[in-house]
């Protein structure tokens, strides 16, 4: 296993150190924090548990995060399929442009992406006070955390599927076209069998941080109990009130789903390699 | 562009093609677009000119904005530093040696991508408080980890590593052992080669790593506020101070110090853009 092949093969202690190393970094910084969530969730026994999972606050949040990430992954996943189809099968001025500005919520700090949407329909933002006058609420309410949620979000299935769709060309595309099938069927038939499982990478990658999302959602919630609170925010709350079972069974239910997500995207990078794009980064 | 005996149109917005559809997906992307991303980062640039360029000065250099700024500008610096130096080496090792549980460990690298910020700052804080696992055992060396300024820099290292080790490990792995074989042949010991021949070539890669790593710990903020403690002056990170003040309907300032962070987060892209086009200029 340590055994050197050649001129360019380190030295055995180097590599054995080095691998040392990166595990015992990995096992500090990344697993020690996963065993914590589960260890004090579990601290009064599975039965306190499990009776935390039963307080109606946790439900109506689990219940509040499925419904945003049920809007704001859809949203996102036709986007991502109209700026690629945009993007890739047509040349126009301004493409890369395009492509940076996509990009952008990436580098935009979760709590400013939260406070632009203030700044826009907050009471005292640009639309504040119409929207007071017709008595619509987006903040602190539904739409301004879907908003908050479809921002951080914005690029993943995007940036999945550009590089994807732009590496594979329009040939078939036009040949189909030629042949007399319609737009759609052309679509349908012809370019998303090429591309489903770099459209499932995106939208898994895209859920998950649609479920954890906190900074954004933290500034437009307005962390009305059992109302506005996502499962992230629930986790903040109960924590802040020293119910630290409640708080870390919920934060568990999270991790799994990290967990879950880690599993199917690695799944996905070692069957598909070749119908994924071929640069992952994030 | 054109064809021959065709005379070009000196400007065509669009090329024309075989496939239905621009017009629509086009569209849909340019509205979509305006309406989520472009008009609200419009009004965070806006609305801090409400305070007169005097009062946006005074807002951003009032001393506890300054001392947020730095705490976050410097932890994230600090973390950054610390994950390219261990990135580094799990790139390293995940790319060129073979060792047991390794797919185990490629797979967790990307564990600060999945596992939501709000889980992560619970976890760290209760794992280095002073009855924590590593808190206590630390504590008893006087080391205090959690509501300190240290505790910043714990929580930005852990979202800051998936960053340097996704960006090394495909140059890594691209960067081919030929130039190593003919340093050796010619007499490098491995340390030379690694210093003189892999190391530039992977600089900009590290450099990029570093960069997206502390771009991404500026802004950071659900796995910060759990263990930073938030005194203002000494562990208040600056996305927390606009929240505190979003609370106080101090909607200008907010945007203010938002925007500092944004132009900074831009600047440092820039910036190292600009270095990768000078190194590649070099070789």
């Amino acid at each position: 296993m340590f055994q050197p092949r050649n001129a360019i093969e380190d030295p055995r202690i180097v590599r054995i150190g080095a691998v040392a190393i990166a595990a015992l970094f990995i096992a500090l910084n990344l697993v020690l924090p996963l065993l914590v969530v589960f260890s004090e969730a579990l601290s009064s026994g599975l039965h306190a548990a499990l009776e935390a999972l039963k307080d109606p606050d946790a439900w109506s949040a689990i219940r509040l995060t499925l419904l945003v990430a049920a809007i704001a992954v859809p949203a996102n996943l036709i986007f991502g399929l109209a700026a690629s189809w945009a993007i890739t099968k047509f040349d126009f001025m301004g493409k890369s442009l395009l492509v940076t500005l996509i990009d952008i919520p990436f580098s935009v700090s979760p709590v400013v992406s939260g406070l632009i949407y203030v700044l826009m329909f907050g009471m005292q933002g640009w639309l504040g006070p119409w929207l007071r006058d017709h008595d619509i609420r987006i903040i602190f309410a539904l739409p301004g955390i879907v908003l908050a949620t479809i921002f951080v979000t914005f690029p993943f299935v995007a940036r999945e599927l550009i590089p994807l769709m732009s590496d594979q060309g329009r040939d078939e595309e036009e040949a189909a076209v030629s042949l007399g099938a319609s737009g759609l069927s052309t679509f349908w038939r012809v370019t998303l069998p090429n591309i489903k499982w770099g459209l499932l990478y995106g939208v898994l990658l895209c859920n998950a941080r649609a479920m954890g999302e906190f900074g954004a959602v933290s500034v437009v919630s307005g962390h009305i109990r059992g109302l506005t609170n996502t499962m992230p925010l629930h986790v903040e709350v109960l924590y802040n009130d020293y119910q630290y079972v409640g708080a870390f069974v919920v934060a568990s239910l999270l991790a799994l789903l990290a967990l879950v997500t880690l599993l199917v995207k690695s799944f996905l990078e070692w069957r598909y390699a070749d119908e994924i794009a071929a640069a992952h980064r994030h | 562009m054109s064809s021959i005996g065709i005379p070009a149109r000196t400007t065509t917005f669009r090329k024309p093609s075989a496939l239905p559809g621009f017009l629509p997906t086009f569209a849909f992307t340019i509205f979509y677009l305006s309406v989520v991303v472009l008009i609200p980062l419009a009004a965070l640039v806006i609305r801090p000119w409400s305070l007169g360029v005097t009062g946006f000065i005074a807002a951003v250099t009032a001393p506890r904005v300054l001392a947020a700024l730095e705490l976050s500008f410097g932890a994230a610096a600090i973390a950054a530093v610390v994950n390219t130096v261990f990135g580094f080496i799990v790139a390293w090792v995940l790319v060129r040696y073979r060792f047991p549980f390794k797919r185990l460990i490629d797979a967790l690298v990307d564990l600060p991508f999945a596992l939501p910020t709000a889980v992560a700052g619970i976890a760290l804080a209760t794992l280095y408080s002073q009855k924590g696992w590593v808190g206590a055992p630390l504590s008893q060396l006087g080391l205090k980890i959690a509501y300190t300024p240290l505790g910043v820099v714990v929580a930005l290292t852990f979202i800051g590593l998936p960053f340097v080790v996704r960006t090394l490990q495909p140059v890594l792995a691209d960067l081919g052992l030929d130039a190593e074989e003919a340093a050796a042949t010619l007499g490098a010991t491995r340390f030379q080669t690694f210093r003189r021949v892999v190391l530039p070539a992977l600089s900009p890669a590290l450099l990029t790593g570093a960069a997206l790593a502390f771009a991404r710990a500026v802004g950071e903020y659900g796995s910060v506020i759990f263990i930073a403690g938030n005194l203002p002056m000494i562990s208040e990170i600056a996305p927390l101070l606009i929240v505190i003040k979003l609370e106080q309907f101090d909607y200008a300032g907010a945007a203010a110090v938002g925007l500092v962070m944004l132009s900074a987060s831009f600047l440092v892209l820039l910036a190292l853009n600009a270095v990768q086009a000078l190194m590649l200029a070099r070789r």
